[in-house]
């Protein structure tokens, strides 16, 4: 099935429209590379080879990050990614993605720039902002609070994953073989969680333990957590922000830490973006999102399956 | 053993001690965790449904379950007696096993049987039966009230609602899963 016609149409405008707001916030709209030699380490994330010792990228945040660096404060790019083995209503192996960062600003600044946004797609899809629940402010939670919430328990985000295990086998969780820290995380995240978010209004979600900090940096005053966020509306995982790290060092060790999982875990090994690493030191304090541009589609037009709303979405 | 790679529809597997059979599934892969598959099922025992998230990696163990076309032959004292209809075996089912599907489980009908470690732990009717009715009161002609029924009884001694003109020996459609009169076929 391909897109109707009125659909790719709507999607051209939010995409316009989107790309004329951040104009007007002098962002510059930069392309990177899209084959790279170092895709990304996360250890859930598998790139499609290109040939000749390079990926697809899953993201295009190391290079987006080394622009930051080299002295572009406010970068937004709209760019294609590509995750092999991701496939579902809101999966697909190749979809858009627009990232942007804002260097000297806080993490709530991109907040801000989300509720912006989403109000312009609604708009440039002649869709009311307000039906579609998006007029007031968003809701503003943290993963601690929601745990207490809904999981019913306390999650620290020091404790080890035999306590975590325990925490959440004694809440009524089925937990299965899960036994890493994140795989018990995100079994209760599914199980308790995501059934809430999907039923509430747009939200953030701030404060993620430190076993999860991808990219970013911990927080000054409560280590546990690191400084990002990501945004849930109408079922949908939206976006994902980090206060960024920048310091080379816990980078490195982070990198050779998923390395490691990857490589326990049977998963191919890529490797380390030296350059990013050189370029961290130069870095200034900065915050950094990536929004899913095909999963906005969705949320604005009330579409439940990712395919509708690409051209040629049948085509897997 | 099975992984989240091979769940499909009506794929049938262990969950805590019981049998369940694939309902549904999707693939979803929350913030920058594992994937999972998000997967609904029915217990083959019991008929409630559970929705669970399994983990790409989790293990699961495939149900020793087999549905086999029976005929029923008749009762004894205790059990049902059925006959496979490939292989000619004949098997007694437990009266409690058969539980209310003998209401609708007149002599020589085909019957889905589910066997579960190799025992019989329930029996399915066609969703539909036609049977001749052998006990009722007489039609009151002239009383047209909609909706008025009457009991009637057919060969397995279930009693039925039917409406005020059906007689005796009339054949008559029956919805198994709800014991309900959908319509007569043939008068007497």
């Amino acid at each position: 099935m391909v897109a109707a016609r009125e659909t790719l149409e709507t999607r051209a405008g939010i995409l316009r429209a989107v790309r004329g707001w951040f104009e007007r916030q002098d962002f510059v709209e930069v392309d990177t590379p899209a084959r790279v030699r170092s895709p990304g380490q996360e250890v859930h994330l598998d790139a499609f080879p290109a040939g000749d010792r390079h990926w697809l990228i899953t993201s295009p945040e190391y290079h987006m990050k080394r622009l930051v660096a080299a002295g572009l404060p406010r970068i937004v790019q709209v760019a294609k990614c590509w995750r092999a083995n991701e496939s579902g209503p809101h999966h697909r192996g190749e979809f858009t993605m627009v990232e942007w960062y804002r260097a000297n600003e806080p993490l709530e600044a991109l907040a801000d720039d989300c509720e912006a946004l989403l109000r312009v797609a609604a708009m440039a899809a002649r869709r009311d902002a307000g039906a579609l629940g998006l007029a007031a402010p968003f809701a503003r939670t943290t993963v601690r609070e929601l745990w207490a919430r809904h999981a019913g328990f306390d999650l620290r985000g020091d404790e080890e994953a035999a306590d975590l295990r325990a925490k959440a086998t004694a809440a009524g969780v089925a937990l299965g073989s899960a036994e890493a820290w994140d795989d018990i995380f995100y079994q209760v995240f599914l199980d308790r969680i995501e059934p809430q978010l999907a039923a509430a209004g747009p939200t953030f979600v701030f404060d993620w333990p430190a076993p999860l900090a991808a990219l970013a940096r911990p927080k000054a005053d409560d280590p546990r957590v690191v400084e990002r966020f990501e945004l849930y509306a109408g079922g949908l995982e939206l976006a994902n922000a980090f206060g960024e790290l920048t310091d080379p060092v816990e980078q490195r060790r982070r990198f050779e830490d998923e390395a490691r999982t990857r490589a326990a875990r049977g998963r191919e090994v890529y490797p380390v973006d030296e350059a990013l690493l050189a370029a961290l030191p130069r870095m200034p304090p900065t915050a950094g999102i990536a929004l899913g541009f095909d999963r906005l589609v969705m949320l604005v037009l009330g579409v439940r399956d990712i395919a509708e709303v690409v051209a040629f979405g049948d085509e897997r | 053993m099975y992984d989240t790679s091979d769940i499909r529809k009506g794929l049938k597997i262990m969950i805590d001690g019981a049998p369940y059979t694939i309902v549904e599934f999707q693939f979803v892969k929350p913030g920058k965790g594992a994937a999972f598959t998000r997967t609904k099922m029915k217990n083959l025992l019991t008929g409630a449904v559970l929705e669970r998230n399994l983990r790409s990696g989790d293990k699961l163990e495939p149900a020793d379950v087999e549905t086999k076309t029976m005929q029923y032959l008749y009762k004894d004292a205790d059990s049902f007696i059925f006959m496979d209809t490939t292989t000619y075996d004949q098997v007694g089912i437990q009266k409690d096993t058969v539980g209310d599907a003998s209401d609708f489980m007149p002599e020589n009908i085909n019957v889905e049987v589910l066997f579960f470690n190799g025992r019989a732990v329930a029996v399915s009717l066609p969703n539909f039966i036609e049977q001749a009715i052998v006990e009722t009161d007489p039609g009151f002609r002239g009383d047209t009230a909609t909706g008025a029924t009457k009991p009637a009884r057919i060969s397995t001694g279930a009693s039925i609602n039917v409406p005020l003109f059906i007689n005796v020996g009339d054949v008559i459609k029956i919805d198994t899963r709800t014991g309900q009169y959908l319509e007569r076929l043939a008068r007497a």
